[in-house]
């Protein structure tokens, strides 16, 4: 177990990082501009790091898929970031959003991170309103914020429904403002396709430019990954359609541990499958279930028009399940409801796989107009989507893959168990225990990118300001260079029959139906079992037109498609060894009697950490175990 | 239904290009458009044949990352609307659809219907920015907002950097996405000490990058999928005016 050093500090919770960041070691201005660092991603962790880096005279090299770091998966965000201002007066604080995420989380996260995401959150709105971010104002023009999430008080600053894309514009144009000033160089429609360690520490990366094809190596004196989540194991999902987890796999393979891979949060209200060739799920903000109420008829199977369907054959499942909360029960509670009604028949829509959202009440009592100011938005997207107004109809929702919890294993540094390698944001796994909730992962991500990230990596790179840049031309490179090309050929050569996209839907199916929501071990070792086989099926009749050295779209799925069989298996596995219920891992074999998670705090009150051992050797499990000294343990109640 | 596709093919940005016609039968209403065109491009790999290239992200109308020219007009021709967004039940059985890159000099042809914004991001390098670093902000609500500016700026900031400005011009002017981003901070108390540096700095480069003039025609606005108005480009003319008198 000595692997796995958190390097929490000592010390009562509330001082712990203050005096961390006094012990850490410094690297002085001049000593900066002599030392590289790439950040791979362009998200809220991603610009943030690399913006902050680049302003304390750092040479930061900064990757993205996208032909813009604008674009990054952050943009898509939509109900708030949380901060622990109190403006409201409502008895916010500091331990109170570390108790909320800490207890949301079903106690699966580290408390010594948690509180840090919880005692930064506060910079991160400074700075983001600062760098010209527009979060909502009241008529005095002070910040204004909104209850969100399953919580108690209001702490969640907003943009409309855009929250992610004016928080992702601020923190870009922080880096294209260390672009201009040459600190950072910019490096887009790259995606990177291996990690390069040297003598035992991360060095570099290998790219493939998607526009001409080549593959080009960089080197640094440490890498950062802020690549998001892997939500599209799923196929369809709330995750752009690009977004994938071939970075943190790369990294793994190379000797970065994976933790808790199976902690994935299905969100609760999103559009639901419309048809067959349906290319991703649109989510509907959280912040509606404030004043939508969520129904199914009484009667299985009723196809009235639900605005027929009289008050008393209406069942206002949550309401009637969780009276203390109703409606704003946390995501993975409100996601089983919905699947439990639908399971049981009750689902309503041509599929039979949806419930109603619906403002019908809150319209009555508020007036259309106080309904449009607030939701105007996103009533729009859906009626755009569904052709149905949400305002004359209720809305359908169902749940749908949203965010990992898990991720790279990281210690209090943010750096992984390769020396040199640090995770940030989505890609790791500290912060959301098995369960995140809303307006955090916005909050956390910046945190991390601005507040923690700056300081943490300087006490690594104190130790190498002598040391001169990498060359490329070092074996470490030309080996990773002919592994990834080697695999560009081998996805090339099959020259079967069918196209990507449908492994990867067939993939979904198998995540989804058994990996997914619930989880039991019969289904979980089938899932392992339909996963090998689709994986040998890919490689022997994939399709994959085109060539290596041009734009190719397919190709690029191609290779994320076959990180993607390797991952799925480790989720199973992981969700497979975790024999209780916590947060979003719901396992059949571990419910109370009226159908809620049951966690096994004597056994499983650890995060689970995989150590990748090559292909076709299973994968060897550590724990890191989990102590709580600020909370108590208790059963999560939203009763 | 069963429709039929003019779509513009172009190997390279040195590949001179040309339409080809693809009739797609098994379309459903319900399929977005990008939808339809993952599944031509199925049908397409299925056939042996190179799948068109087009680019898309997000899906949900905010990245900004699709932009095609359908018909005729950038995004299609529901208003307010980006091309991810658009569906099929909006065109008829049997209907002959155009589909085009953006077509503006700035933006070059990187492949079939994917073109290069990069201009954009120079033109934000140049000072679509507030300086402040990372730890030197002061607290939040320390400045307040009147509510008509705030207003004003946010309707600004909702610019996806799509491009779609660009695309619906006869000049292939960037006005309005400059306009948007000079407005948006321009509005705000935090943007206030950079603003004269910003507008010009700004229109110099987008003028150095080849972007044409404004004739105020107002197509931008028409064919911006997030409404950003007009307005704002009288706004530019006066911070670009002040910041040039202030010399």
């Amino acid at each position: 177990m000595s692997i796995l050093n958190s390097k929490i500090p000592s010390g009562p919770l509330a001082d712990k990082w203050t005096n961390h960041k006094a012990s850490l070691r410094l690297v002085s201005p001049a000593n900066r501009k002599k030392l590289d660092i790439i950040v791979v991603g362009t998200g809220l962790s991603g610009s943030g790091a690399a913006s902050t880096l680049g302003e304390m005279g750092y040479n930061v090299k900064v990757f993205c898929y996208q032909d813009s770091p604008r674009r990054a998966h952050s943009v898509a965000a939509q109900g708030g970031i949380n901060a622990a201002k109190n403006y409201k007066n409502d008895g916010d604080s500091i331990f109170r959003l570390f108790y909320d995420m800490i207890k949301g989380g079903d106690f699966r996260a580290r408390e010594a991170n948690v509180y840090r995401a919880a005692e930064v959150s506060n910079l991160v709105i400074d700075h983001y309103t600062a760098l010209g971010v527009p979060f909502a104002r009241d008529y005095g023009g002070l910040l204004d914020n909104r209850s969100f999430g399953g919580v108690q008080v209001s702490r969640t600053f907003y943009a409309k429904g855009q929250t992610g894309q004016q928080c992702l514009l601020g923190g870009y144009s922080a880096l294209i403002r260390q672009v201009q000033a040459g600190t950072v160089t910019m490096y887009p429609r790259r995606e990177m396709l291996d990690l390069v360690v040297v003598d035992g520490r991360a060095r570099g990366i290998i790219t493939r430019n998607l526009i001409t094809g080549e593959i080009e190596s960089h080197s640094a004196h440490a890498v950062v990954l802020a690549t998001g989540g892997y939500g599209t194991i799923y196929y369809l999902s709330t995750l752009a359609i690009n977004s994938n987890g071939s970075a943190a796999w790369k990294a793994h393979k190379r000797g970065a541990f994976f933790a808790n891979p199976s902690f994935i949060q299905i969100h609760p209200t999103s559009i639901p499958v419309l048809n067959n060739y349906q290319s991703k799920l649109t989510l509907m903000s959280e912040s509606l279930r404030n004043d939508g109420r969520v129904w199914v008829p009484k009667k299985k199977g009723d196809t009235r028009n639900p605005n027929d369907i009289p008050e008393d054959e209406r069942d206002y499942y949550l309401e009637r399940r969780y009276p203390a909360f109703g409606n704003l029960v946390p995501r993975d509670v409100a996601s089983r409801a919905a699947k439990e009604r639908c399971d049981s028949g009750y689902g309503v829509g041509p599929t039979g796989l949806s419930v109603y959202l619906d403002f019908r009440d809150a319209i009555q009592k508020q007036g259309r107009k106080a309904i449009e100011d607030k939701y105007g938005n996103l009533f729009e997207m859906y009626e755009k989507i569904t052709g149905e107004s949400p305002y004359e109809t209720p809305m359908r929702i169902y749940p749908a893959g949203h965010y990992t919890m898990g991720g790279l294993w990281v210690d209090y540094n943010l750096m992984t168990t390769i020396p040199g390698l640090f995770a940030i944001g989505e890609s790791n796994f500290s912060d959301h225990g098995a369960n995140r909730l809303g307006a955090s992962s916005l909050m956390q991500c910046a945190g991390d990118g601005y507040f923690i990230l700056p300081y943490t990596i300087a006490n690594y790179l104190a130790d190498f300001i002598h040391e001169p840049r990498l060359s490329t031309d070092l074996p470490e490179f030309k080996h990773a260079i002919s592994e990834v090309q080697d695999r560009i050929q081998r996805l090339l050569s099959v020259n079967g029959k069918e196209p990507v996209s449908d492994f990867h839907k067939r993939l979904g199916k198998i995540m989804w139906d058994y990996c997914g929501m619930v989880r039991n071990e019969q289904g979980l070792i089938k899932a392992m079992e339909l996963i090998t086989d689709l994986e040998a099926e890919f490689w022997k009749n994939v399709k994959v037109p085109g060539r290596s050295t041009e734009m190719n779209q397919e190709l690029e799925k191609a290779g994320r498609v076959a990180d993607y069989f390797e991952l799925a298996k480790l989720l199973c596995a992981d969700a497979l060894n975790r024999k209780e219920s916590c947060g979003a891992h719901f396992r059949e074999e571990s419910q109370t009697e009226t159908g809620e998670a049951k966690r096994d705090d004597e056994n499983f009150s650890y995060v689970a950490v995989w150590e990748y051992k090559g292909g076709g050797k299973d994968p060897q499990l550590h724990k890191e175990p989990l102590t709580f000294e600020n909370v108590k343990l208790q059963e999560r109640s939203y009763q | 239904m069963k429709i039929y596709l003019k779509i513009w093919r172009q190997k390279s940005p040195k590949d001179k290009g040309r339409f080809e016609m693809y009739p797609l039968d098994g379309v459903s209403p319900e399929m977005s458009f990008l939808e339809m065109l993952d599944y031509l491009n199925k049908t397409l790999i299925k056939e042996g044949k190179e799948p068109v290239v087009f680019e898309s992200d997000c899906r949900e109308g905010i990245c900004g990352t699709c932009g095609l020219y359908i018909n005729g007009r950038p995004h299609g021709n529901l208003r307010k609307t980006t091309t991810c967004e658009l569906y099929m039940r909006e065109f008829a059985d049997g209907e002959t659809i155009t589909v085009e890159p953006w077509r503006a000099g700035a933006f070059p042809v990187v492949k079939d219907l994917v073109v290069d914004r990069h201009a954009f991001e120079k033109i934000m390098q140049a000072g679509g920015f507030i300086t402040v670093n990372a730890g030197a902000a002061p607290d939040a609500n320390t400045i307040p907002i009147p509510r008509d500016s705030f207003d004003k700026a946010f309707e600004a900031a909702t610019c996806i950097g799509c491009g779609a400005c660009v695309a619906a011009c006869k000049n292939a002017s960037a006005m309005l996405f400059v306009a948007a981003k000079v407005s948006h901070l321009a509005l705000l108390p935090q943007g206030k000490p950079e603003a004269a540096r910003r507008a010009k700095a700004m229109v110099a480069k987008m003028d150095e990058l080849g972007f044409g003039s404004c004739t105020n025609t107002g197509a931008c606005e028409a064919e911006c999928p997030k409404g950003i108005s007009i307005a704002n480009i009288a706004r530019l003319n006066r911070e670009f005016l002040k910041a040039n008198l202030k010399e």
